[in-house]
């Protein structure tokens, strides 16, 4: 017995010693480190995902490196050297907050709550939640989804929609929680659950790269809002600004449209299809006037 | 890095959904002792068949025991979980698999995570039932058999009660890595302690709170099973006997 | 049942073998760090000073009694606030998934390791303890040029045995999204939706190898307890 108190004496010693710090430097510890970690996504097609050689590519991802491009030459680092640092859903946001990654570049929803634990740069792209399902499920709605088994990829904003909703509309949804979206789908694909609600253009990238993608369907209406930006940590102003400096930059020249339809309206690696998907007219809006408001 | 310490978070509702955050806790450690005491049955039945055929003269009945060990000690768990989760429903004839799939969740990631630990832990327990008995003196099987005994009679009033109460510190070693490994079933989608720590931390982002609890139960489950498992062992000691008196004697 | 694509295993074959090199590069590092430390823990634990076996004690039954995806979990989002409180540095250092996995293995293992080594440190007669000191060497000494190197001996097996254990947990890095041999594996799986392929082959990899190494055991174990 007497060991395991001073095993939680020890814990707890443990836990005073991290106390709170001050407010992080990011551009200053990139200068000195020579170093950049960036969080990327396996699966979030075409934000961050992985191609055939397994590299790290998509919309957000090229974002970056426009960042990190401005960064060498704001910091005078021409041989910045970049580490990429794979995360998943449950990890993205403990991660940056504990300073593992600088930047997260994957398809990450800004909203007010998580706000209080990170910060994120000017929105870059907007969605919302919609479901997928198999055509032969013949589910229209979410009010279809009752009592049936429905999929969550954890630590998603789209998970928490969904169970709000199902708990206000009392429809007994059984959901199966799973660690990534390529998960998630393959729950789908193989008959586990009727639906994976997520934001509707993963949706559309899952199912373009899927071997079938005529069995899918995304139906639904908007469950909730989701801007996406990049996400940084907490109470780092100077970084902040400059990063929403290098993106307004992008937006005002325009060069943000090219890099958009070189994810969304032309064919992308690994198996060259064309999502097809046009801006929307609230990411039009969003260019016009950058903002981080989140959801 | 600012973090602000919030214990109060486990008396909070949950974010989206019904309830506060310590139920979430207590239903993580209901399904983490009831997925590790379901597949310690399963372990228990098959590893003590298996382990004992393995002392038993007949050769294919040992080959098919050594066969059984070797294949599920040398897979990793997360790996066994895996096969029995995404393979196994796949290549069963296919009412059997899509059946498999669409059970109800939380049974459809439960059922897999109790079959998967309980083989893979037989594997274990058939090691210990087999050192156990061949750490006996080879005098009492050979008394049995000249007291007329059966090989079977042997077994069951010479060889096994002995065995059993050498048994018990490895099984109950092998008890509590049962309920540490139920955790790797979170990888298929079973919402135990460790899943629900995870969980919290996403929804609260309290992440070293919610660890510090789930870490706590762990150390509670293994003081309270060590505890249960010494008066066990006080209670069938066979007074003057090996294996008798307590462990080695390190303290 | 859908038809078996074999070809899916070849075109990942080199991303599984880079995989596999990070398992085995996990698992070397993790077993020497992992006995080094155990050897310490387990001098700390037979010591007569309460400040060094309590401590000691606590922290190998403490890692002992929770799952190893806890504890990679842990070390994932405590080990960089834990450096930038010991080196003072103005943020948290930064720890790669890989390192952090590195760090947590060795600490993990120690545990493990150190009561492999505790018995093999009591499984030395107290006799040459005895005439170790009677020669005049020093609690060190002894420990480094007397009973250490018995204890080693004696542990081989059973340490190796771990060390298969040892391999066999890196799979669990899949938590932390790293590639490893199962990384690999799910992470082309899942791409390709090739489930049934990948799993069964990796699973296959991993028997194999785990099964030749505890077979090269089993010949050691023979070998040893002869010279004994």
């Amino acid at each position: 017995m007497k060991r395991f108190v001073s095993l939680i004496v020890a814990l707890t010693a443990c836990a005073a010693f991290i106390s709170p710090a001050s407010a992080a430097d990011t551009l200053k510890k990139i200068k000195d480190s020579g170093t950049i970690t960036i969080g990327h996504r396996d699966a979030s097609i075409p934000f961050s995902y992985l191609d055939d050689k397994q590299k790290p590519i998509g919309y957000s991802m090229d974002l970056c490196m426009k960042l990190v491009d401005a960064m060498k030459a704001e910091l005078k680092l021409p041989n910045l050297k970049v580490v990429l640092n794979p995360v998943t859903s449950q990890t993205r946001i403990p991660l940056i907050a504990n300073g593992s990654i600088d930047m997260e570049c994957g398809s990450t929803t800004n909203s007010v709550e998580r706000q209080k634990q990170v910060s994120f740069l000017n929105t870059t792209f907007i969605t919302g939640t919609k479901l997928l399902v198999k055509k032969s499920s013949h589910v229209k709605s979410y009010k279809d989804l009752k009592g049936k088994a429905v999929v969550v990829t954890n630590g998603t904003t789209n998970e928490r929609a969904i169970k709000e909703l199902d708990a206000k509309e009392n429809l007994g949804m059984k959901f199966i929680p799973s660690k990534d979206h390529a998960e998630s789908f393959l729950s789908v694909d193989s008959g586990r659950a009727v639906a994976f609600p997520m934001d509707d253009i993963l949706l559309a990238g899952l199912i373009n790269n899927s071997k079938n993608p005529g069995e899918f369907e995304i139906v639904g209406a908007f469950l909730s809002h989701d801007p996406y930006a990049i996400m940084i940590s907490k109470d780092d102003p100077a970084f902040k600004k400059f990063g929403d400096g290098v993106i307004n930059g992008l937006m005002k020249s325009g060069e943000i449209n090219k890099i958009y339809s070189k994810w969304f309206e032309s064919p992308i690696p690994p198996k060259g299809n064309n999502l097809k998907f046009p801006m929307s007219d609230g990411l039009k809006e969003a260019i016009a006037h950058p903002n981080d408001k989140g959801a | 890095m600012n973090y602000n310490w919030n214990w109060k978070i486990f008396w909070e509702p949950v974010a989206a959904g019904n309830g506060v955050y310590w139920e979430w806790m207590v239903s993580g450690l209901a399904w983490t002792l009831s997925t590790g005491l379901l597949a310690w049955v399963i372990a228990l039945l098959i590893g003590v068949v298996i382990g004992v055929i393995r002392t038993t003269p007949l050769i294919w009945a040992v080959r098919l025991g050594n066969a059984w060990v070797e294949l599920f000690r040398n897979i990793p768990l997360l790996v066994q979980m895996f096969l029995w989760y995404f393979v196994l429903p796949e290549v069963l004839p296919f009412g059997l698999g899509t059946m498999m799939k669409q059970m109800d969740p939380p049974w459809a990631s439960f059922a897999p995570a109790v079959l998967c630990l309980g083989f893979y832990t037989s594997a274990r327990v058939a090691e210990q039932v087999k050192a156990g008995i061949q750490s006996l003196p080879r005098g009492q099987t050979l008394a049995g058999t000249a007291l007329g005994l059966t090989m079977v009679q042997t077994y069951r009033y010479v060889t096994l009660p002995m065995a059993f109460r050498i048994v018990i510190p490895p099984f109950t070693s092998e008890f509590m890595n049962i309920i540490k490994n139920s955790s790797v079933a979170l990888t298929i989608g079973l919402l135990e302690l460790t899943q629900r720590a995870s969980d919290m931390s996403e929804y609260t982002f309290q992440t070293f709170e919610a660890f510090t609890a789930a870490t706590t139960l762990y150390i509670m489950v293994t003081l309270i099973v060590v505890y249960g498992m010494r008066q066990l062992e006080k209670k069938v000691q066979v007074p003057g006997f090996i294996g008798t008196g307590g462990q080695g004697g390190g303290r | 049942m859908h038809a078996i694509d074999f070809d899916v295993i070849q075109r990942s074959l080199p991303f599984l073998w880079k995989g596999l090199q990070f398992s085995v590069q996990l698992t070397v590092t993790a077993m020497i760090g992992g006995i080094i430390l155990g050897t310490l823990l387990a001098m700390m634990r037979l010591s007569s000073f309460k400040l060094l076996y309590l401590p000691a004690t606590a922290y190998v039954n403490g890692i002992r009694s929770i799952p190893l995806v806890l504890v990679i979990f842990w070390f994932y989002f405590m080990v960089p606030l834990i450096l930038q409180a010991v080196t003072r540095a103005p943020s948290p250092v930064h720890v790669g998934p890989e390192k952090s996995a590195l760090i947590t293995f060795i600490l993990f293992q120690a545990a493990y390791y150190s009561e492999i080594m505790r018995a093999g440190i009591q499984s030395v007669s107290r006799g040459q303890v005895s005439a170790a000191y009677a020669l005049g060497l020093t609690y060190f000494q002894s420990m480094a040029q007397v009973i250490l190197p018995q204890a080693f001996r004696n542990m081989i097996p059973i340490l190796l045995t771990q060390t298969i254990v040892l391999f066999q947990d890196t799979s669990l890095v899949y938590v932390l999204s790293i590639t490893d041999l199962l990384g690999a594996a799910v992470k082309t799986a899942q791409r390709d939706g090739r489930l049934v392929e990948m799993y069964v082959f990796v699973a296959l990899i991993y028997f194999v190898l785990s099964y030749a190494l505890s077979e090269l055991v089993k010949r050691l174990q023979t070998r040893v307890a002869v010279i004994r």
